[in-house]
């Protein structure tokens, strides 16, 4: 059984003006588009048939029970999965438009697009300005001192991390407690400029209050980028998110907007999950 | 929760992202014929280091098997020139030497392995096993010349005896870290058991750790003798050599190794060709020891 | 009553038991110090004779009673280094290949080829060494170097012996390369995956992913494993022996014959009668023994150093 849905464009009317004019987006355009999507690890199959739509410059939530293929979606979207031995998939995801999966497709220039923060925070044991700069100098993206300067500033700025670091840059990353660890995770994805946040369970690991700094952050950043999110916490997807989609042993069961979901769910298993029958 | 109030210099919107995303710029592709050269290097270096291995084996093949005959395992050296020489007297000398270093040696090792082992994290424990590190990293030749100055001048002539206690030297440091290591990997579980029964300690670790351990050690032990079966350098000056048979351990014995010594540096063709055919004899014994270790240690733990 | 019993019976005999393991493994150090103590006596007359000039003297006279030692320094430390030189790349680029690219059908036997090559004998290297190697180098290296740009470098220049302390850089290479390379394979297996995800998901090639962060993050235990080799190939006695030519001067190419300490160990104890000639090996054995302890020494604190920070 498939689900799709329309992405509701219009219903959410923005409350305040966005902070300053930018031409407008000419038709609503789809961030990513799983089309008919499968996967296999070896011969257990993890996902089938997934169709779904993510909007552009929304908060998408992943939510379902352990291992019912939410993280492994996620990550097929910038093909990490790819690292692991005996994958296969059957179906399509696309950026944009753009196959994930064609044959002329550059792995590394798709994951330059598409940015991704990990469960659990895994800084390089640099400092927090080579972490930050990582991504952006490797890319191309800033060269220069004073570019890279920008950069490092902007993105720690943007993960809501820069006050707190600003004058100890060169100080080793590690040095830094989980939840700022986390931060700097996402402005080192940030710094690269990509056009969707992938987050996979980022507040997981880390205390309440880090983690009510994290979904202040998502909530902010989500007028410049697509975010989608894997979260096993449902709260944590109705506070944060715009839209969810429920899966559960590797099929999509709903998708909705998410108050709309949580209130009133069409589907039983849905239903069932959140109000926590199972999971 | 507030709207975000700060508007990035040259924003990255998607608007500006979209304009700008190229296809594949130069300097990807440059990135990605860089990551294909590199790691490409990298298999040549593979390729570079295991030549060494074809060729040798190769050599050893080509010039030694020739020499391999039922006399070579039975007769002793002859003089230049003769037919039939072999080298039946240093294999002889070979295993003594290496039951010798063995029996000397190894009841010491495995003790000091279990010390370690059991007295894990206390400072003298720590010691002793810097040292045996240490110690596993003292050239050969060093051990030589001490057991000469200790056992050779002592008795006042080489010997057997003093060619297994070079070896035992040897023997001590590397059995007694790999005891170490698969006395560690016991688990703790089985030795509480044990003692939960209401057994001493040394009953414990006797009838319990040490069998649960048996095949690991084992394993240590085979390819410790292994190595100093080809050991040289210590028994220059201790063993020595001696180009007939002997079983008695207060004189010079010969070995295989020191035996291709000799023959590869002298002048003579007829020997080199032995030299190659002992070194045959020596890597088979080596390998035949290391997969017979290799084998021991797939078979412990299955059944648990 | 019984639970006394038992309990005062396994007291005696866990307290021998204790007793016996400890001195077991005090054997060791003792067994150490007593070595060092042996070979000092026996070096000390001609320390006393000698002094300092024995490592500064280029002089190895054992006809006349002149003893210096810097050649056969000189020698070792050379061959030592120009060996760390090639081994080094070569292993570390092995170590990678297997960790990170070879699939597994391809790593298992190459990892088992290296295990072989670790287990072979140092006099069949030397064999090998002395028939097969030296005169290749000699035919297909140094010659034509010599002939090309011997006359303007200094370090190819010369006769081409063959016998050389290329010959026995090449040599030891080979042998602390399988080492090295082992003992980089499980730094760098260790590395943790996410540091990994972490850089290509930020759009890094493999290459720049292995060289920017797996490398880095390995670098102490990689480095620790280096030294170690260096260790290893600074007591290596026979296969060098047979390959470096034993000439006791300080060489000036790299195609001129060298010596080592090991090796002149090796070539003149058994002969040497006059008890100076004999003190001064003695020294000679010494100072090796020193130099390794120093450098094996140094090399485990850096792995311990690595291991401490692994765990946390």
């Amino acid at each position: 059984m498939q689900k799709t849905i329309e992405a509701p464009v219009a219903a959410v009317a923005p409350v305040t003006q966005p902070p300053a004019p930018r031409p407008p987006l000419e038709t609503p355009q789809l961030a990513v588009e799983a089309l008919d999507f499968s996967f296999w690890y070896g011969q257990t199959r993890a996902l089938d048939g997934i169709s779904l739509r993510i909007p552009e410059r929304k908060v998408t939530a992943l939510i379902g029970p352990s291992g019912c293929g939410k993280s492994t979606f996620l990550r097929s979207i910038n093909r990490m999965n790819d690292l692991i031995p005996g994958v296969r998939h059957d179906g399509d995801i696309r950026l944009r438009g753009d196959s994930v999966y064609a044959a002329g497709q550059d792995v590394v220039h798709l994951r330059k697009r598409v940015g991704m923060v990990f469960q659990k925070s895994n800084p390089f044991p640099k400092s927090i300005y080579d972490n930050v700069a990582y991504g952006a100098r490797v890319n191309g993206i800033a060269r220069g001192r004073r570019e890279l300067d920008e950069t490092v500033e902007r993105s720690l700025r943007q993960a809501a991390l820069w006050d707190e670091v600003k004058d100890r840059l060169d100080r080793s990353a590690l040095g830094l407690s989980g939840g700022q660890q986390q931060r700097l995770c996402i402005a080192r994805a940030l710094a690269v400029q990509p056009q969707v946040l992938l987050m996979d369970e980022p507040a997981s690991a880390l205390d309440p209050i880090a983690t009510q700094k994290i979904e202040e952050l998502i909530y902010e950043l989500k007028d410049e980028y697509t975010i989608v999110i894997v979260t096993h916490n449902m709260q944590q997807a109705a506070r944060v998110s715009d839209l969810t989609a429920f899966f559960y042993m590797g099929d999509l069961v709903e998708v909705g907007r998410t108050d709309a979901m949580f209130t009133n769910p069409r589907e039983e298993r849905t239903e069932a999950y959140i109000t926590g029958r199972f999971g | 929760m507030s709207a975000p109030t700060l508007q990035p210099a040259g924003g990255p919107g998607m608007d500006a992202v979209r304009s700008a995303a190229p296809a594949l710029g130069w300097r990807d592709r440059r990135r990605r014929t860089t990551s294909f050269v590199m790691l490409a290097l990298t298999g040549v270096a593979a390729v570079l280091t295991v030549i060494p291995l074809l060729l040798i084996l190769f050599h050893l093949l080509r010039a030694g098997l020739s020499s391999i005959s039922a006399n070579f395992f039975t007769h002793v050296p002859v003089p230049v020139g003769e037919a039939g020489g072999g080298i039946g007297n240093s294999l002889l000398g070979t295993v003594m030497l290496v039951v010798l270093a063995g029996t000397m040696g190894l009841p010491i090792a495995i003790g000091a392995g279990m010390y370690l082992a059991e007295a894990q994290g206390s400072r003298v424990a720590n010691t002793v096993r810097f040292v045996t590190d240490v110690m596993n990293g003292i050239p050969s030749i060093v051990i030589g010349i001490f057991v000469w100055a200790w056992v050779v001048v002592t008795m006042g002539h080489f010997s057997a005896f003093a060619g297994g206690v070079a070896l035992a030297i040897m023997l001590i440091p590397m059995v007694t870290r790999t005891t170490e290591e698969m006395v560690r990997l016991v688990p703790r579980e089985l030795k509480e058991g044990g003692l939960a029964l209401g057994f001493t300690r040394w009953r414990t670790a006797l009838g319990i750790v040490l069998p649960a351990a048996r095949s690991g050690i084992l394993t240590g032990v085979l390819i410790a003798l292994a190595r100093i079966a080809g050991e040289t350098a210590p028994l220059l000056f201790t063993a020595f050599g001696n180009p007939f048979w002997e079983w008695r351990l207060g004189q010079p014995v010969d070995a295989l190794p020191v035996r291709i010594f000799y023959y590869a540096i002298s002048p003579y063709e007829e020997w080199h060709r032995l030299a190659w055919a002992g070194s045959l004899l020596l890597i088979a014994l080596v390998l035949a020891v290391s997969l017979a270790a290799r084998f021991l240690i797939r078979s412990p733990y299955r059944g648990r | 009553m019984q639970t006394l019993s038992f309990r005062s019976r396994g007291n005696l005999s866990d307290r021998t038991y204790a007793g016996a393991l400890a001195a077991f493994g005090l054997f060791i150090p003792v067994l150490f110090a007593f070595i060092l103590v042996r070979v000092g006596a026996a070096a000390w007359p001609a320390v006393r004779h000698f002094g300092g000039g024995f490592v500064t003297s280029t002089d190895w006279d054992p006809v006349n009673g002149h003893f210096g030692a810097l050649p056969f320094i000189f020698g070792t430390l050379a061959s030592s280094l120009l060996a760390l030189a090639i081994a080094v790349p070569l292993a570390v680029g092995l170590a990678i290949f297997l960790t990170e690219l070879a699939p597994r059908w391809l790593a298992a036997p190459i990892g088992f080829g290296t295990e072989l090559l670790a287990a072979i004998p140092s006099v069949v290297y030397g064999l090998w060494g002395i028939f097969v190697l030296v005169p290749w180098l000699r035919d297909h290296v140094q010659q034509p170097l010599a002939d090309g740009v011997g006359t303007r470098i200094g370090l190819f220049s010369g006769p081409a012996y063959g016998v050389s302390i290329m010959a026995g850089g090449v040599i030891l290479a080979i042998m602390i390369v399988p080492f090295i390379s082992a003992v980089s394979r499980e730094v760098l297996a260790a590395v943790p995956v996410a540091q990994r995800e972490a850089a290509l998901a930020l759009g890094a090639t493999r290459w720049e992913m292995t060289w920017q962060v797996v490398l880095p993050y390995a670098l102490p235990g990689i480095i620790g494993a280096t030294i170690l080799g260096l260790g290893r190939a600074l007591g290596e006695t026979m296969a060098i022996t047979m390959v470096i030519g034993n000439r006791p001067d300080i060489p000036t190419s790299l195609f001129a014959p060298g010596y080592t300490m090991a090796s002149v160990l090796a070539n003149e104890f058994s002969e040497a009668s006059a008890d100076l000639h004999l003190a001064a090996l003695m020294e000679i054995g010494l100072l090796l023994f020193g130099i390794t302890i120093l450098v094996n020494s140094f090399a485990r604190f850096l792995v311990w150093r690595v291991a401490r920070r692994a765990g946390r």
